[in-house]
């Protein structure tokens, strides 16, 4: 599982990648209440707005990490967007990807390296 | 990633109270909804059935019953006044909101609103019929345009929003019509209300975000760098969300203009500058004028508002339809475009009701009033924030506010109390709390307005409180804070529940 | 000054303790050249006295409906509303209270919102209504925005019979926006072929019912036109009290109403404010502007109300929000939910009745007088006329004579070729001898 600066993850260990964001993310938006996924067959390039996440107060967007198609949308937060709060990089999962070009990949945090950027986060 | 969560369902439920049969406290009276009180035969108003008629409905008859109960006059009251006091408003105490200007709304102007040539005339009465009505909303436009400084101002926006919707669209129609369609780029200062790039997006133009300097304000350097051939407009609120006066708006101003594109200025805050500087010669293009912030309309629980935007001369032929002329000695209306106007905004000719409150609050301050008034707002607003300013943090340290003071959480830290805690404990004192996060640059932001209509002891008692509150937050008596309100006629509100499985009518309880 | 409370003294005491020398030092970021040095030219302060008698004269140079024989609608209606209505909305706390964003010490307003939400779904036959909307014709053009974004389409198609002045609010947005309108020509007789006009491009159909010249419409056949190509039925109303006796929108398959409320509640005011009624389909809530009240409990577990869905508004999602819009109507909201309440289902219907009964009473004679016919086969409390002369001609003779008569559809269209055309309406304040006094100074007239 790797992270970007955006709090999104990408666990690319399977193929499709599953995307979804980090639990540092889920903290900071408090409780979430919707999630507007992509549309399954959507082709997303590296950065694209991809789904929105949210809570009473804030819309957050979560941006493509990597190029590729959606081939899958985790379709229990229709009923339980908090499973995003409870879970969220396990079963708050958000889409899966068939990534395009896994070298983009490349340069994204580990989970050690992430704690680390957000210790520097303050 | 947004950071703007924060709790929104109570976490502390403890209460202790004394529980009664009906669940009323004292004069607090727990009162059902009107589905759960009225009934489908009962009616409030007499009315004699017609004699037997021919059906003209043809096959358009309802068919079925509709569900509407109806209630007895003496229920109906009772009804809607026991709802009523479970309001907060201006008439009960001090409304700190900052940005909404929550002024006296003098009981006169509703004397003259009413007035059956104002209240009982319809917009479409032959012109020779509502002269009246015409010379007022002249009268009032003239009024604007004085304080302003302006040339021209389109009356028909019915709501600041929509005002500023009419501003853009009329800058729009300029830019087109001098063939610079490239232009689709407006200039928007991270502390903007929502409002603004949300008007530019509606006018398919994208938004440039400019940041501002440590001090709040926008440097006009940094509105240099990013105007260019792209750019249509920039999008200023003067004094700014931060409850300052941006100190470099002419020469902001003066580089818009160099660069071809219009200066659009968000008026909210026009309370604190009325007679003491005109926009006018301060640059703006296009400024909407909030009649229920600046004019006392009243705020009447969320609307209706009014947003007359006024004009400069490059912008005047685009005014929308329709307005105001005079012809051959008498006054008239032009309803169908005759030359570039950029259009209709809205059925009929605007809030005339606004228009009457409006003009009565204007001929009763005169010039001297409203002068006195906006300095009234501006010392009302520093003498709060002198009086904390010791006890809570300001972003901008102790440089002088406008109409309005702003603070931040940094002096709640490891206090245990957030903003929306120190908020909901303000309840409970008896007070509506201050705008809260808000403006967004600023860190759990808190922004009081205290306006012109407060006494001294009234302003007092005010900083006192929070004073109280401040040191009880800063000693850690977070149970104050956490669990508040515990006076109010409800506690903490589960806001994500409402959110997850939205109720947004009443439905008969199943089974 | 009576709304100033601060004394010089206080002034003083304020100012030191701001470690000022004057006011002028507080507003020392405005440039001097800029700064205003003397008042503005306007006059001074007034009293109340004087307020009161120069709005006075200016009321008294107009004519107030209620003081003549009166027959004028076309998107706002003279209604009987009853006293407490006003002396109910005029109560402090609904008065001087703010948009309920602290829900606590809100839940007067709140609790309004959610019951006019109720009644507003239950009189449009629809699931979900918001908390109201500036006008019928703001609210009609937002709806044309929200079907644009729903149908991913941005063509709109708006029939003949849509009142002229909502029709212009929709394309000077769709002109903004990029989007386009295809308006069909004004359609007196309700014998547009509207399906022909729709074609997979088309976001949404917007049709009037009872429409500008009165005629009663059938959305179901049109609603069925539209799914077929994938756009959206907007249902359009501006005499809210026709749904007191005609078919609700909803059950004709609309998939969003709006609508102007002001006929309940709310006086015409000369054009504003009114009050805008929206209602839609529970699956596309969240594309729906405006405010919304939802029900939930607080921390003791009573129920309460709260504003919710905002994440769609402008103060949280900015450029992506579904509308800018901040403000809804409140006040006027509750004075149609007082006056509905007042009303009840029992007194909305025999109201309907009424308002039919009279304009059918007043066609009836309009229509014997020589050369005069009346073009709607169906009508609910407002009709067109066909006169063998110009109507703004007559409308301004019959004011002369103290009558307002209606409105001629070239006040609203000078261009259509219609200056033969008047719309009447007639609602409960008339009386049978105003409307045989309007038929004889008609007749007149001629």
């Amino acid at each position: 599982m790797r992270f970007t600066r955006d709090h999104e993850f990408i666990d690319a260990g399977e193929d499709p990648a599953t995307v979804g964001i980090s639990e540092h993310a889920q903290s900071q938006l408090g409780d979430i209440v919707f999630v507007d996924l992509p549309e399954v067959g959507a082709k997303l390039k590296k950065g694209d707005a991809a789904a929105v996440v949210e809570s009473v107060k804030a819309a957050s967007d979560v941006f493509a990490p990597a190029s590729g198609e959606v081939v899958a949308v985790n379709a229990k937060l229709a009923e339980s967007p908090s499973l995003v709060n409870d879970d969220a990089q396990g079963a708050g999962w958000l889409f899966k990807l068939k990534l395009s070009a896994p070298a983009e990949l490349d340069g994204f945090m580990d989970a050690d390296a992430y704690a680390e950027y957000l210790k520097t986060l303050g | 990633m947004n950071n703007q969560g924060r709790p929104t369902r109570p976490v502390e439920t403890s209460t202790g109270e004394t529980r009664t049969f009906t669940g009323n406290r004292g004069l607090d009276i727990e009162e059902p909804l009107l589905f759960e009180i009225g009934r489908l035969e009962t009616t409030g108003v007499d009315i004699d059935e017609p004699p037997a008629h021919p059906d003209r409905l043809g096959d358009h008859a309802r068919r079925g019953r509709i569900g509407l109960p109806g209630l007895s006059e003496p229920e109906t009251l009772r009804h809607y006044v026991r709802l009523s006091r479970k309001n907060y408003a201006i008439d009960s105490g001090l409304y700190p909101l900052g940005s909404c200007t929550m002024k006296h709304n003098p009981r006169l102007n509703e004397k003259m609103a009413r007035l059956p040539g104002f209240a009982d005339a319809h917009p479409l009465q032959p012109v020779s019929t509502v002269q009246g009505a015409l010379t007022l909303i002249k009268q009032l436009a003239h009024a604007l345009m004085t304080m302003t400084g302006m040339p021209a101002v389109a009356m028909s926006p019915k709501a600041g929003a929509h005002g500023e919707l009419c501003g853009m669209m009329a800058i729009k129609a300029a830019i087109s019509a001098a063939g610079e369609t490239s232009r689709k780029v407006v200039l928007v200062p991270e502390s903007a209300h929502g409002t603004n790039p949300a008007t530019a997006a509606l006018i398919g133009m994208s938004v440039r975000t400019i940041p501002a300097r440590a001090d709040g304000t926008v440097a006009a350097s940094t509105v240099r760098d990013a105007l260019g051939r792209d750019v249509a407009a920039i999008m200023l609120t003067n004094p700014n969300t931060c409850g300052l006066f941006e100190p470099e708006i002419v020469d902001i101003a003066a580089a818009v203009h160099e660069a071809g594109a219009y200066f659009y200025c968000d008026g909210a805050n026009f309370n604190a500058i009325v007679g003491k500087t005109r926009p006018g010669d301060l640059g703006v293009d296009a400024m909407h004028i909030n009649l229920h912030k600046t004019f006392s309309t009243p705020h009447g629980g969320g609307g209706p508002g009014a947003g007359p935007v006024v004009l400069s001369q490059r912008l005047a032929a685009f005014a929308p339809v329709p307005y105001v002329v005079e012809r051959e000695g008498r006054l008239d209306l032009v309803e169908h475009a005759e030359g570039q106007e950029l259009g209709r905004m809205c059925a009929f000719h605007g809030q005339m009701g606004m228009f009457v409150r409006a003009l009565s609050f204007v001929l009763s301050h005169g010039a001297d009033g409203l002068k006195q008034a906006s300095e009234d707002a501006v010392l009302a607003a520093n003498y709060v924030r002198v009086c904390l300013m010791d006890l809570m943090s300001a972003p901008f340290g102790e440089r002088p506010c406008m109409h309005e003071a702003l603070f931040d959480d940094a002096w709640l830290k490891d206090t245990g109390v957030t903003t929306l805690d120190f908020a909901k404990a303000m309840i409970d004192e008896g007070y509506h709390p201050m705008t809260m996060y808000f403006p967004l640059v600023v860190h759990g932001a808190m922004l009081i307005e205290p306006t012109e209509s407060e006494s001294k002891a009234s302003l007092d008692l005010f900083i006192m409180t929070l004073r109280d509150l401040a040191m009880r937050a800063k000693r850690g008596e977070v149970e104050r804070f956490v669990g508040a309100p515990r006076l109010a006629p409800r506690r903490r509100l589960d806001e994500t529940r409402a959110a997850r499985t939205p109720m947004l009518r009443w439905a008969a309880a199943a089974g | 000054m009576r709304y100033l409370p601060l004394s010089a003294d206080d002034r003083r005491l304020m100012l030191a303790k701001a470690g000022v020398a004057d006011i002028d030092a507080l507003f020392a970021d405005i440039p001097g050249d800029r700064r205003l040095d003397n008042l503005l030219a306007m006059p001074r302060a007034m009293s109340e006295l004087a307020v009161e008698r120069a709005l006075g004269t200016l009321a008294a140079k107009n004519v107030a409906a209620g003081s003549a024989p009166f027959f004028l609608g076309v998107g706002a209606y003279r209604h009987h509303v009853p006293a407490t209505v006003d002396h109910l909305i005029q109560r402090s706390e609904f008065f001087t209270s703010y948009t309920p964003y602290q829900p606590e010490i809100a839940q007067g307003t709140l609790q309004v919102l959610f019951e006019f939400q109720t009644q507003v779904a239950l009189l449009t036959g629809m699931e979900v209504a918001n908390a109201s909307m500036y006008d019928g014709s703001t609210a009609c053009g937002e709806a044309m925005l929200m079907a644009h974004r729903l149908t991913r389409r941005r063509k709109a198609v708006l029939s003949g019979g849509l009142h002229p002045h909502y029709a212009e609010v929709c394309a000077t947005l769709a002109r903004f926006a990029g989007d386009e309108i295809d308006r069909l020509s004004l359609d007196p007789t309700a014998g547009e072929d509207i399906a022909a006009a729709i074609d997979d491009q088309t976001s949404c159909v917007i049709v009037q019912t009872p429409d500008v010249f009165g005629n009663l419409r059938d959305l179901t056949p049109i609603t069925e036109a539209a799914h077929a190509k994938g756009a959206l039925l907007i249902a359009v109303f501006t005499e809210v009290v026709s749904l007191g006796a005609c078919r609700a929108p909803g059950e004709m398959g609309a998939d969003i109403v709006v609508g102007e409320g002001q006929s309940i509640g709310n006086p015409l005011s000369f054009g504003g404010p009114y009050v805008g009624l929206f209602a839609t389909r529970a699956k596309y809530v969240r594309q729906m502007p405006g405010r919304l009240a939802g029900e939930t409990v607080d921390a003791d577990g009573k129920r309460g109300f709260v504003l919710t869905l905002s994440t769609r508004e402008q103060h949280i999602r900015r450029d992506k929000a579904t509308s800018n819009i901040c403000t809804n109507s409140g006040l006027c909201a509750l004075a149609f939910t007082i006056h509905l309440s007042l009303l009840g289902e029992a007194g909305l219907t025999r109201l309907a009745r009424v308002n039919h009964a009279n304009a059918v009473d007043l066609a009836g004679r309009l229509a014997r007088l020589p050369g005069v016919e009346v073009v709607n086969h169906s009508f609910f409390n407002e009709f067109t006329i066909r006169m063998p002369e110009p109507a703004a001609v007559l409308v301004e003779a019959l004011a002369a004579r103290g009558i307002i008569a209606g409105c001629p559809v070239s006040r609203l269209a000078p261009r259509a070729g219609l200056d033969d055309l008047l719309i009447v309406a007639s609602t409960e304040i008339n009386t049978d001898e105003d409307r045989a006094a309007f038929a004889d100074a008609l007749r007149a007239a001629l």
